[in-house]
């Protein structure tokens, strides 16, 4: 069994509860924190090795050392709990469950980023979970954890709870912090960084709710314990969301040493494919990151099996391997189309661009047009050429990297599946009743050897 | 006149103290989900223009960001809104078939009301809940893991409701 | 001793200038001018915070500076990027930017109706000059296009919404000229549109410079609308002493024969308002609208047009058929859609000076 230090208290009855956390060893984070300076707390989260679990996976404790710290303007630390990406939802999971462990990350972050005042902003939909944070946070603040001095050490600390009103965009940064201004969800234009610059131009440091939990665990046990768990640069433990056509779908805590096929087949993970269906591709990061084939997910392009951490997944760069990204984990098996399977990505893309931009505002609606034009059988052979140069034209040219999300997961499918969109436009008819199949997307792939 | 209750007014400025001074706009967000809670599940202009009031901000403030987040109603909507998932992972698990059923069992289709203003269609994307597709936002939860009878469970818990 | 301002060198398109720090890459490939000074669409030096949406002006930074002379990963919006020092940009030398720009051109104009021989604008819109200079292929879209209904804001400003690119500046000026806002963008993405939301008056003695920031013709001078095509009138110079507090009174009058046809800020050579002593020279309501007679005006003699533009094309020897412009525009293709108004309309025969006749053009005038 993987080491836990996220979801290992989980099942414990009455969890979710002030009483049950703090006897089961809650909040000795923050008092352990009290005694270091915030510096020391930024070195430990350096230390661990801790990469932002919100997607782009850069080293929080590096992105924390960034902080402007002008004499007299307050900082704030944002929680990004606005969690919508397609095959996401581990940050619910922890927030549902155990909402005190973010409580308990964000006081020791705020107090080592100099954070008086810190928001939790989470997606609008996920309503009861705000309520449930509130209900916690009245908790911690009634026993001493939140509010003004806390434990003596002069410390001044308040939390709140923003909802949002559903815009997958505001899970983005700088639109994050223009929806807590109270503003349309368009990102900022960037330089300046919200390390600078950012919640009523104030220094920001906006951080994934796993992220911010992970903080315990590394202040509890010390940073270099915590690098030790995991390979390389993946150090931890990581949340994977896990979805599409599993035995069991759900949040698996892993330590990233395990490989991808024991990840989707073993019994202590997703349990294997129902109906005794095929592996045909997966998504393993959340619906931007490249799609791949059952062949290229299981083994990379070098012939070694590929592993559940952010190196192995994007080995062999786009051409080959895909990416970590927010841990949504989608599994395909043989019966999907994989045409259908991206034209529903490019309409949530579309149906999310905010709309500043001309390639992506243009650019997305486009691709999901043809992408309806191919499924439905009226598709050209041109259009999937088409569908090509269009997200070439919006990847790297926008504002924001939701044109950079919208344009990857359809080129990914016409690199891996462009014998499936072309099938498609040979069988106008048969492609509405029956599906391309598995095909050879699960073969061995042949490995140059190299002398 | 539309007017919160004292209650709902205490719970505004509770939510602007949240803020620094001067940044009031900031509860632009919560006090609209206040107000489409309060006033009939939608956002009429002159509720808009009340919150914009409340907060001393103009109008059109108001209505870019009405407009912008898609959990606001510029337009009625009925007693029960529910709201399915359409993206990928819930596609996978069937979320075509469950949106089917709902039009075929309430006779409307998706952005439509049911003649008696109880039902309201309407297909969402992706709302965090993919391993436990398909599923639909119902008011302030979810239901998950549907299926064509749970769907009927649901119709027939929100009539026996209304009555 | 005085403070030393302190210099960038910046190499664009293999010319080097210095120029202040804190300058945008744009405005210094402004200072070298010509070809090397990318298309803006969105990006207003006079309106604060604009910039960076339409993404026409990406060029490609081969080196970040001196101190880091590695280039930059992706292409960057040059109005919204300052030069460091040492920076090399490439703009029109760069196949990757033309490359990108052609695709920002055609997802501009995927939407756009293409109504030019009916648009106010015409002759004088950025985006037909960026199709022109910059298009490519004809368009390959073949959806329907999105349209919204025409929409009177005030007394004196129709929104063409259709024409829209949503470069925000409007809302700019709007927020930065005048007391207050009652337009803004609704909604969002593809369906993002100006509006007022309810049909509210614009009423504020400077909201007539949002026609004159407007790079399309979706916001236009209703008091000119219909009565001519822009390249027939004749643009002159003017002034007059206005009271209004803010409004510089320097205008272009654009006439015909002794007519008043319209008032605009005077433009220039990137098509903005012209800066007086450092100051935009925006003008209000009451010079734009009001002042109709060129007796209310000291005329200064003939404005220089751009060269750039489509009017400045022997805009006094001769005229150009707008018809060579709408082709380029679409790539080639003859507009089916679109007719030709000389073709269809029995007023606009190119081969008559219109300036020459005395008094509105009826149709009689052009009968030979
Ligand atoms: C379109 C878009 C959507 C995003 N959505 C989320 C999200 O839902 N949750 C999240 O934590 N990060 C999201 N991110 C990443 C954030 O911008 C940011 O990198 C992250 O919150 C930083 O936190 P971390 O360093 O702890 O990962 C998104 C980014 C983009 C471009
Ligand atoms: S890339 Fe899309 S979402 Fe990002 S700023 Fe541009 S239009 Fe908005
Ligand atoms: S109306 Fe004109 S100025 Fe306003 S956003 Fe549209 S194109 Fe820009
Ligand atoms: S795809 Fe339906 S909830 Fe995520
Ligand atoms: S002018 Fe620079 S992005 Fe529009």
């Amino acid at each position: 069994m993987a080491k836990k230090l996220l979801l290992d208290k989980a099942h414990v009855p009455g969890i979710r509860s002030y009483e049950v956390y703090r006897k089961e060893g809650g909040y000795r984070s923050v008092e352990k924190a009290f005694r270091l300076t915030p510096a020391e707390i930024v070195e430990e989260v350096k230390l661990s090795g801790l990469r932002g679990r919100g997607g782009a996976g850069f080293p929080t404790g590096m992105k924390w050392s960034f902080l402007a710290k002008p004499e007299g303007v307050p900082r704030y630390l944002v929680c990004n709990a606005d969690e919508s990406e397609p095959g996401t939802f581990k940050d619910r999971y922890l927030m549902e469950f155990i909402p005190h462990l973010l409580i308990e990350g964000m006081i020791v972050a705020s107090f080592a980023l100099g954070s008086n005042v810190s928001y939790i902003y989470i997606r609008g939909e996920y309503a009861w979970i705000a309520d449930i944070l509130e209900n916690a946070i009245d908790e911690a603040k009634q026993n001493g954890w939140v509010g003004k001095n806390i434990l003596g050490t002069g410390f001044n600390f308040e939390l709140y709870v923003q909802r949002g009103a559903g815009a997958y965009i505001c899970g983005e940064e700088t639109a994050l912090i223009e929806s807590l201004e109270g503003k349309r969800g368009n990102p900022r234009i960037k330089p300046p960084f919200p390390a600078v610059k950012g919640l009523w131009d104030c220094p920001t440091v906006v951080n994934n709710v796993e992220t911010l939990a992970a903080v315990v665990p590394i202040i509890n046990e010390g940073g270099e314990a915590y690098a030790k768990i995991g390979v390389g640069k993946s150090t931890g433990t990581k949340l994977i969301s896990a979805c599409g056509n599993i035995n069991k779908p759900g949040i698996y805590e892993i330590d990233m040493t395990i490989s991808v096929e024991d990840f989707i087949f073993s019994d202590e993970y997703c349990g294997g494919i129902p109906n005794g269906k095929r592996l045909k591709a997966c998504i393993p990061g959340g619906s931007s990151v490249p799609i791949l084939p059952a062949n290229l997910l299981l083994t990379t392009a070098k012939g070694e099996k590929r592993m559940m951490n952010y190196e192995s997944l994007s080995d062999g760069g786009f051409a080959t391997g895909s990416m970590m990204g927010s841990g949504g984990f989608i599994v395909l098996d043989e019966d999907q189309c994989i045409v259908r399977n991206t034209m529903t990505l490019a309409r949530f893309y579309h149906h999310e661009s905010c709309g500043q931009c001309s390639p992506c505002r243009e650019g997305t609606g486009w691709m999901e047009r043809i992408l309806k034009k191919i499924e439905s059988g009226k598709g050209e052979m041109k259009d999937i050429d088409l569908l090509w140069d269009i997200q070439r034209k919006i990847e790297g040219n926008t504002i924001c990297p939701l044109g950079d999300a919208a344009a990857w997961p359809v080129a990914a499918a016409i690199r891996h599946f462009r014998d499936e969109f072309e099938w498609h436009v040979q069988h106008p008819d048969k492609c509405l009743t029956e599906n391309f199949g598995l095909r050879h997307y699960a073969d061995p792939i042949h490995v140059a050897v190299t002398a | 006149m539309i007017k919160f209750s004292e209650e709902k007014l205490k719970k505004v400025s509770e939510i602007i103290q949240r803020y620094p001074e001067g940044k009031q706009k900031s509860a632009l967000l919560p006090v609209l989900h206040l107000a489409q809670d309060e006033f009939g599940g939608w956002l009429d202009t002159p509720v808009m223009d009340y919150v914009a009031t409340l907060l001393s901000i103009e109008p059109i403030e108001v209505y870019e960001v009405a407009s912008f987040y898609s959990m606001y109603n510029l337009k009625p909507v009925g007693k029960y809104l529910f709201e399915v998932c359409q993206t990928g992972p819930c596609m996978i698990n069937g979320s075509d078939d469950i949106i089917g059923y709902i039009k075929t069992k309430l006779n409307i289709g998706v952005g439509e009301t049911t003649a008696d203003g109880l039902f309201t269609l309407k297909t969402v994307e992706c709302l965090g809940a993919c391993g436990y597709a398909p599923m639909m936002q119902l008011g302030k939860t979810y239901r998950e893991h549907l299926t064509k009878e749970k769907v009927d469970a649901i119709v027939a818990e929100c009539r026996s409701k209304a009555n | 001793m005085a403070d030393e301002i302190k210099t960038f060198k910046v190499t664009i398109d293999n010319i080097t200038i210095d120029v202040p720090a804190g300058t945008t890459v744009l405005n210094a490939a402004r200072q070298i001018g010509g070809d090397v000074a990318p298309p803006a669409m969105c990006y207003y030096s006079k309106l604060q915070g604009s910039g960076g949406k339409c993404r026409t002006c990406l060029v490609e930074v081969a080196a970040g500076s001196t101190a880091d002379p590695r280039p930059m990963p992706k292409l960057v919006a040059s109005c919204r990027t300052t030069v460091m020092d040492g920076m090399v940009v490439k703009n029109i030398t760069s196949e990757k930017v033309k490359d990108a720009r052609a695709g920002v051109v055609e997802f501009l104009l995927l939407n756009h109706p293409l109504d030019c021989p009916i648009c106010d604008q015409a002759g004088e819109c950025h985006l037909q000059d960026l199709g022109y200079e910059h298009g490519k292929e004809g368009t390959r879209y073949e959806f329907p296009r999105r349209t919204f209904e025409k929409e009177d804001i005030g007394p004196y400003i129709q929104l063409h919404m259709t024409r829209c690119i949503l470069c925000y500046r409007c809302t700019y000026v709007a927020d930065q000229l005048t007391d207050k806002r009652v337009h803004g963008i609704l909604d969002r993405g593809e369906h993002a549109e100006i509006s007022t939301y309810i049909s509210k008056a614009v009423d504020n003695e400077f909201s007539g410079n949002m026609i004159d920031v407007c790079p399309v013709g979706a916001l236009t001078d209703k008091t000119f609308r219909f009565k001519n095509r822009v390249w027939f009138t004749k643009p002159v110079d003017a002034h007059r002493t206005c009271d209004t507090p803010g409004c510089c009174g320097n205008t272009t009058l654009w006439l015909r024969g002794e007519e008043v046809f319209r008032v605009t800020a005077r433009k220039d050579e990137w098509g903005e308002v012209k800066s007086y002593e450092g100051k935009p020279g925006w003008i209000c309501n009451t010079c734009r609208f009001d002042k109709k007679k060129t007796s209310d005006w000291t005329i200064e003699g003939v404005t220089k047009v751009n060269r750039h533009s489509v009017i400045s094309q022997g805009k006094y020897e001769g005229l150009v058929m707008p018809k060579e412009t709408v082709q380029e525009v679409m790539g080639g293709r003859a507009p089916k859609l679109l007719m030709n108004i000389h073709d269809e309309s029995e007023v606009n025969d190119p081969k008559i000076q219109l300036s020459e006749i005395n008094g509105p053009a009826h149709a009689e005038n052009f009968k030979n």
